[in-house]
């Protein structure tokens, strides 16, 4: 009895679901803030450590505001980083982890903010 | 020599044990049906705004929370004060505790706004707020009662009983204390902002905390087919009656002192006499039925029936005060202008509306059957519940 | 000149000179990568005398903060109401503006169970709504019913005022404009009633105006120190 229910979940584990990588566009920019490699490890830690400081001190270095983020990597289609080829949404969809920034913060880009302190 | 104490845990076999059980799985399920819809269209869907942020999920919680720290009190009585008449009853006393207070505990934090940031409430804390202190108090007193439990249950460890006993007592005398500070320390609302309420919420404890006790002692006994003593429910009766004349005293001192002081006249006159619902609920609610009507059953009546009658109604007296106190002390106007009549969009000045809703009381009410459900598994995995009480 | 006397006109000559340099100090604006600074202090100066039976410091505060009702007065958040007052004796009758008062010794700060709820060093009242809960105890302890609870999900916000539902908010004196150098919404849109500035720098107009002319603070009874103050009313 139980070398056929092992069977039959090693059978249903060999088809895993959404097995592709996550599809996401980088439309502008040259570079982001940081090397990509330290991006994709660091960016929650980068961005934990971020808020802190600009929330409970008030420093608002442009350089890695969360604005300056979403206007750079929202989609030109839709002008948002989450939705449909969202880049935060696609990497998070396929990994599994909910975002919770966006609760708060908008994902839309929006014209001549990124810039503004 | 008296023979030793048996403990047995219940059969749990007949269609009504899960008769009982598939009941209190309903109310569970259908908090945490409430739970959810809360937290995915936020709190619109309840009775609570921004004028009465904690509504019925919050007299629910405190009720059961501050009834844990009271359930407690039997085998403190026994433990600490060494009342051998009360030494079998520990158990279940512990038992009771603990369930209790998961109930009130789930309720709340399924309220928070954010629940899924409890991680966030647990890794950081502001220790000047009463709050921070209570979530280290609330779990520390799961650890302190599962000890306590421990060295009843260990024959090896029988010896330290005492000890456990005494530290949990203290624990829940400081955690009452801070449930009560909650309010006590609202320094800008007039219903609150006073040093008598954690004393207050001491004494409410051991009268909730008994209330509920006789009632599951007496229902667990009664269903299990356990004989239960006349002398041990007489002598019970007459601490419920007890701490139900301590509560309308620090009610009444409180009220006296209240009247005495001007700038409490408008809220002791909402209250009292035209505060509508609350002030129904203060007197019919609180005084009569909360107070008055069980000192009789227990004092004058003293059969079994009206003792489970008084605890009924002290149960029911407590919803009535805790209501009075957490809702009605919110819909008092605050008195940021003294002297003048306040009106704005922001409902400034007036009495505030509310109603208890759905998802609210079925939040609650998942509580209560956190609870119980807690109590009945208890009951039936462990030897909890002597042969014979 | 003997050593002593040499020391003592130094520490006169800093005594005169510190307060220009903090002058200097203080009139310029901070730049983004700045802390906000102890040395200020901000705060907001309402003559109730002028205020009048409009609403365009709500309208503005509201627009500007992305705060939008969805035609549910109970729980829509208000940053900022109108209030009238009408006094029981005389029957003489007001209205003025309330909001967060931005104390010193704020009830809300004590009462947060996570910290959320903070004081900025130069003053401003927040909440970090990344830690809180939605507890909503500081609502509970705010004397002023100056903080709001969000209710229902919240879409379109305003970059630089991010809000969520199950977190408190309340308003933020425009932290996010004031940080670039200009004033708060409510106080752009009335400059009849409303002065905003830097309750620390003696050369301000809000000093200035609290030093010539009384003024009071709510709940004064409490002991709060309020950032805002209030005249004539």
């Amino acid at each position: 009895m139980t070398r056929v229910a092992a069977g039959i979940l090693i059978v249903l584990l060999a088809f895993p679901g959404q097995a592709e990588a996550p599809k996401f566009k980088i439309e502008r920019g040259e570079a982001c803030v940081a090397p990509v490699a330290e991006m994709r490890r660091d960016h929650m830690k980068m961005l934990f450590h971020q808020r802190d400081r600009t929330m409970r001190e008030g420093i608002r270095a442009t350089r890695f505001s969360l604005k300056g983020c979403v206007d750079c990597h929202a989609s030109t289609k839709t002008g948002s980083v989450l939705g449909e080829e969202g880049f935060c949404s696609s990497c998070h969809a396929y990994a599994s982890v909910k975002i919770d920034c966006f609760e708060c913060h908008t994902p839309l880009r929006q014209a001549g903010v990124a810039s503004r302190p | 020599m008296a023979s030793a104490v048996q403990y047995r845990e219940i059969e749990g076999r007949s269609g009504g044990f899960y008769l009982l059980l598939i009941v209190l799985g309903t109310f569970i399920a259908a908090g945490l049906g409430a739970a959810w819809a809360m937290e995915h269209q936020g709190h619109v869907i309840t009775g609570m705004t921004n004028r009465i942020v904690w509504g019925t999920p919050h007299v629910f919680a405190v009720f059961l929370i501050v009834a844990a720290s009271g359930a407690l009190n039997v085998a403190s009585v026994a433990s600490v004060f060494g009342r051998e008449l009360y030494k079998p009853l520990a158990r279940l006393s512990g038992l009771l505790a603990v369930a209790l207070l998961a109930g009130g505990l789930a309720v709340l934090v399924l309220d928070l706004g954010r629940p899924d940031r409890l991680i966030v409430a647990m890794t950081h804390y502001n220790f000047k707020s009463i709050f921070a202190w209570n979530i280290f108090l609330y779990t520390g007193f799961f650890a302190v009662v599962a000890l306590y439990l421990w060295t009843m249950f260990e024959r090896r460890m029988n010896g330290y009983t005492a000890r456990a006993g005494v530290l949990a007592f203290l624990w829940r005398l400081v955690l009452t204390t801070g449930t009560g500070s909650i309010f006590g320390f609202l320094v800008a609302r007039e219903p609150y902002d006073s040093a008598l309420l954690a004393p207050l919420f001491i004494v409410m404890s051991f009268a909730f905390g008994t209330a509920a006790f006789v009632l599951v002692l007496m229902a667990a006994c009664r269903w299990s087919g356990r004989p239960l003593g006349d002398e041990l429910l007489a002598r019970l009766g007459n601490l419920l009656g007890i701490f139900v004349a301590a509560v309308l005293y620090f009610v009444a001192v409180h009220r006296l002192t209240n009247l005495y002081v001007a700038r409490q006249l408008e809220f002791e006159r909402f209250l009292l006499v035209d505060g509508g619902l609350y002030t129904a609920l203060f007197w019919i609610g609180q005084v009569l039925v909360g107070g008055i009507v069980p000192l009789v059953l227990v004092f004058a009546v003293r059969s079994r029936a009206a003792l489970a009658a008084a605890a009924g109604c002290v149960i029911a007296g407590g919803f009535a005060q805790l209501y009075v106190i957490i809702i009605g002390g919110q819909a008092f106007p605050q008195q940021i202008f003294p002297g003048k009549d306040v009106s704005s969009s922001f409902f400034d000045g007036v009495v505030a509306s509310y109603a208890p809703s759905l998802p609210e009381v079925a939040l609650g009410m998942g509580g209560v059957g956190l609870a119980l459900a807690l109590t009945v598994v208890g009951l039936k995995v462990l030897p909890f519940l002597p042969t014979k009480a | 000149m003997n050593p002593e006397r040499r020391h003592l006109l130094g520490l006169a000559a800093a005594a005169v000179l510190a307060p220009g340099l903090r002058l200097v100090e203080l009139a310029q604006a901070r730049s983004p990568e700045e802390a906000a600074s102890a040395l200020r202090r901000w705060g907001l100066l309402i003559d109730v005398e002028k205020c009048s039976d409009c609403d365009a410091c709500v309208t503005a505060c509201h627009e500007e903060n992305g705060v939008t009702g969805h035609g549910r007065p109970a729980t829509d958040a208000q940053w900022i109401r109108k209030a009238s007052l009408r006094d029981r004796a005389t029957g003489h009758v007001q209205t003025m503006p309330l909001m967060c008062q931005h104390c010193e010794h704020p009830p809300c700060v004590d009462v947060c169970p996570t910290g959320a709820s903070f004081k900025r060093a130069d003053g401003i009242v927040l909440v970090d709504k990344h830690t809180c809960i939605g507890c909503r105890y500081c609502v509970m302890a705010c004397p002023f019913g100056a903080r709001s609870f969000i209710h229902e999900p919240v879409t379109g916000q305003k970059p630089d005022v991010p809000r969520g539902k199950g977190t408190v908010e309340s308003c933020t004196l425009c932290v996010h404009r004031v940080d670039r150098g200009q004033i708060p919404a409510c106080a752009e849109a009335c400059s009849q009633a409303m002065v905003f500035g830097d309750l620390n720098d003696s050369s301000s107009e809000i000093h200035r105006r609290l030093k010539s002319e009384p003024s009071t603070q709510l709940r004064a009874d409490l002991a709060l120190n309020t950032g805002v103050r209030y005249q004539h009313l």
